[in-house]
């Protein structure tokens, strides 16, 4: 029997019961569809929060102090240290010792009350150095950056993000404008241009960023000449692990440290945050697919059901064509392609209604990350509804092809 | 053509051994038109399961056309099925969801023959007179239809030996003739047939009868012409 006959045969069996072989399908189809949408979330997720860590810079290290230890030996939390100084950021940025560098900037700050007339923002303060925009990737959309003059003079300027001015100024310009940071007076001299990133992670908008000393002497009184972070521009991408290398070199020369296990300091790459959260998305993903699959295999679950139900009807049948010559596997086959046409046609109009679900639901869900539907997920969803069909319709077609024709015939 | 020698069959029912047959020897020559029958319980179906290869005999040895048949694997009785034997049901067992001619190239398809397959279907359903029904469903047709179409079906493979097991059973007497008579026909065309049936006016178009009673032969008789009980249709060719 050739193939194409057993589809004749297939499609005849199961067009004999339209609603019943609709039904089994939806089963496959609410199946292949989920494992779609979902893996496609996950996947929407993980482009996401990468993008998010990419607009960050991905030629970017980041060197904290290591956990203060108090006098007991007792470990504090991360990045408590206070063993980073200006002078260790000059030194990183020094062209001879580290050559992978491009620049690095200091950064001190905390959480910081603006008020402007009657308007008050709570926001995060940043002090830092000129470099700030080329080492953050931030841009300007009006005034300009402070310079090295006003860090060495401790100027009370401040740049401030676009989050700051539409909940302080209301649509008025702001350059120029004095607001108060913490009861200080600083004078707006620039504006950040939206970095247009939102959701779960900080909000890249909603900053107010002044010169490291300025913030050192007005803002974050009594905790002393600090430097909290040291962000490092890599030359590229690709130079992350040379600049960390020599970034380390240079801290422990400084710091006379010989054994690189005892480090009072640790340096994050950007790539080790993308990676670490491109595995957690991918955990994601995968849990999601996890969830979908269940579906998938009540749907196959409902397939076997079904042919046995089939089976056990058609047992006449069966044992007429047994009787006119049907060989064992012609028995098998034919109810095989008959659950696999079903799991097949299921899964390929699933694979539709996912598609359309994953275009039509981030418009109804916002929150929902917009689906990113990989081919490959798409052929493996419609391979493994198939593989569901073949695999839960071999025990009803087994079951069928062994039925001995004299009993299959007498079954009424 | 059919050779069976010293068959027996024994069910198991339960703890008991219930033999249906008990040696049972028999030998059907080509183009012979044979009646078997008996009163229920002779065991003139399990016989016949025998003779159609739907069933395997607990001893003896049964030649058909040259093959030993009583030791074969499931799949060789189906292919032994398929070529050498036609089979006649009482209830037509024609496939419901398919018309006529597909119902008549069925046996083609599982003999994997697909020369002119449709042709000879319709050359098939064109010698019991049914050639305008070719695209008809089972429950569309009347019985007697229905019966010329299984008949069709049973011709189809050009088989050894047509085994008709209660043809009329299902059938008012019109039809019950209309069917014997396609059958004599067939067997005059040099057709071998068996026949089984309770009803001797049925056994009375066959030229031999046999007749089983408790799973032994208790006769077997040859007659030398038809029954003229049904005289007045005798030699009208079916429409």
């Amino acid at each position: 029997m050739s193939v194409l006959e057993g589809l004749r045969l297939a499609l005849n069996g199961l067009l004999a019961n339209r609603l019943r072989s609709s039904l089994t399908m939806l089963g496959i189809l609410i199946g292949v569809s989920a494992v779609i949408l979902l893996v496609g979330v996950g996947n929407g997720a993980s482009v996401a929060v990468q993008q998010q860590i990419q607009s960050l810079g991905s030629n970017l290290l980041t060197v904290f102090p290591s956990n203060a230890r108090s006098a007991g030996g007792v470990q504090q939390g991360f990045g408590t240290g206070s063993s980073l100084t200006l002078d260790d950021v000059k030194a990183i940025a020094n062209k001879q010792t580290s050559p992978d560098v491009v620049t690095a900037i200091p950064s001190a700050g905390g959480r910081a009350q603006l008020t402007y007339g009657n308007q008050n923002w709570n926001s995060s303060l940043t002090g830092t150095t000129q470099d700030f925009p080329s080492v953050r990737n931030y841009s300007l959309s009006s005034g300009q950056f402070f310079t090295s003059g006003d860090v060495d003079a401790s100027s009370k300027v401040a740049v401030i993000g676009q989050t700051v001015v539409t909940n302080l100024f209301a649509g008025q310009d702001p350059i120029g404008q004095v607001v108060k940071i913490n009861r200080q007076s600083f004078r707006v001299i620039g504006v950040f241009a939206p970095k247009g990133s939102s959701g779960g992670f900080n909000n890249q908008d909603d900053i107010v960023v002044v010169p490291i000393t300025s913030a050192w002497n007005y803002l974050l009184g009594g905790r002393g000449r600090n430097v909290q972070q040291i962000y490092v521009e890599a030359t590229s991408a690709d130079a992350t692990s040379a600049a960390n290398a020599e970034v380390t070199q240079v801290l422990l020369d400084r710091h006379h440290i010989s054994d690189p296990t005892l480090a009072d300091f640790q340096i994050l790459s950007q790539q080790d945050v993308l990676n670490s959260a491109s595995q957690t998305t991918g955990v994601l993903t995968l849990m999601l697919g996890a969830i979908a699959g269940i579906s998938l295999v009540v749907g196959g679950i409902g397939i076997m059901n079904i042919m046995l139900v089939t089976v056990t009807e058609r047992t006449r049948e069966i044992g007429i064509r047994k009787a006119i010559g049907a060989r064992r596997q012609d028995i098998l086959v034919q109810f095989l392609i008959e659950s696999m046409f079903l799991s097949g046609l299921g899964g390929a109009l699933g694979i539709v209604v996912g598609f359309g679900l994953a275009r039509v639901l981030p418009l109804a869900v916002s929150a929902l990350p917009t689906p990113v539907i990989s081919t490959p997920s798409v052929f493996l969803a419609f391979g493994i509804s198939v593989g569901i069909g073949l695999f839960f319709g071999l025990y009803p077609a087994n079951r069928a092809a062994r039925l001995r024709p004299i009993e299959a015939l007498r079954y009424e | 053509m059919i050779t069976l020698e010293g068959i027996t069959k024994v069910y198991r029912a339960g703890e008991v051994d219930v033999p249906a047959l008990k040696g049972i020897s028999l030998h059907i020559p080509e183009g012979e038109f044979v009646a078997i029958m008996g009163p229920s319980g002779s065991g003139k179906s399990t016989l016949m399961n025998l003779i159609g290869c739907l069933d395997q005999p607990s001893s003896g040895r049964y030649i058909l056309d040259g093959y030993d048949v009583s030791a074969l694997s499931d799949d060789q009785l189906a292919w032994i099925r398929n070529r050498k034997i036609g089979f006649v049901f009482q209830s037509f067992n024609l496939i419901p969801r398919a018309s006529a001619i597909h119902n008549v190239e069925m046996p083609l398809i599982y003999a994997g023959d697909n020369r002119q397959r449709h042709e000879r279907a319709l050359a098939a359903l064109g010698s019991v007179g049914l050639l305008d029904r070719a695209e008809h469903l089972p429950n569309e047709l009347s019985g007697g239809q229905q019966q010329r179409v299984a008949v069709a079906r049973a011709l189809v493979t050009d088989p050894a030996i047509l085994l008709a097991d209660e043809p009329t059973g299902n059938l008012d007497t019109e039809s019950s003739l209309e069917i014997m008579r396609l059958l004599r026909d067939l067997n005059q065309q040099g057709r071998t047939i068996v026949l089984i049936t309770h009803e001797s006016d049925i056994a009375a178009f066959a030229r031999r009868v046999v007749r089983l009673r408790d799973g032994v032969i208790v006769s077997d008789e040859r007659r030398p012409e038809i029954n003229e009980m049904f005289s007045g249709n005798a030699g009208v060719t079916p429409a």
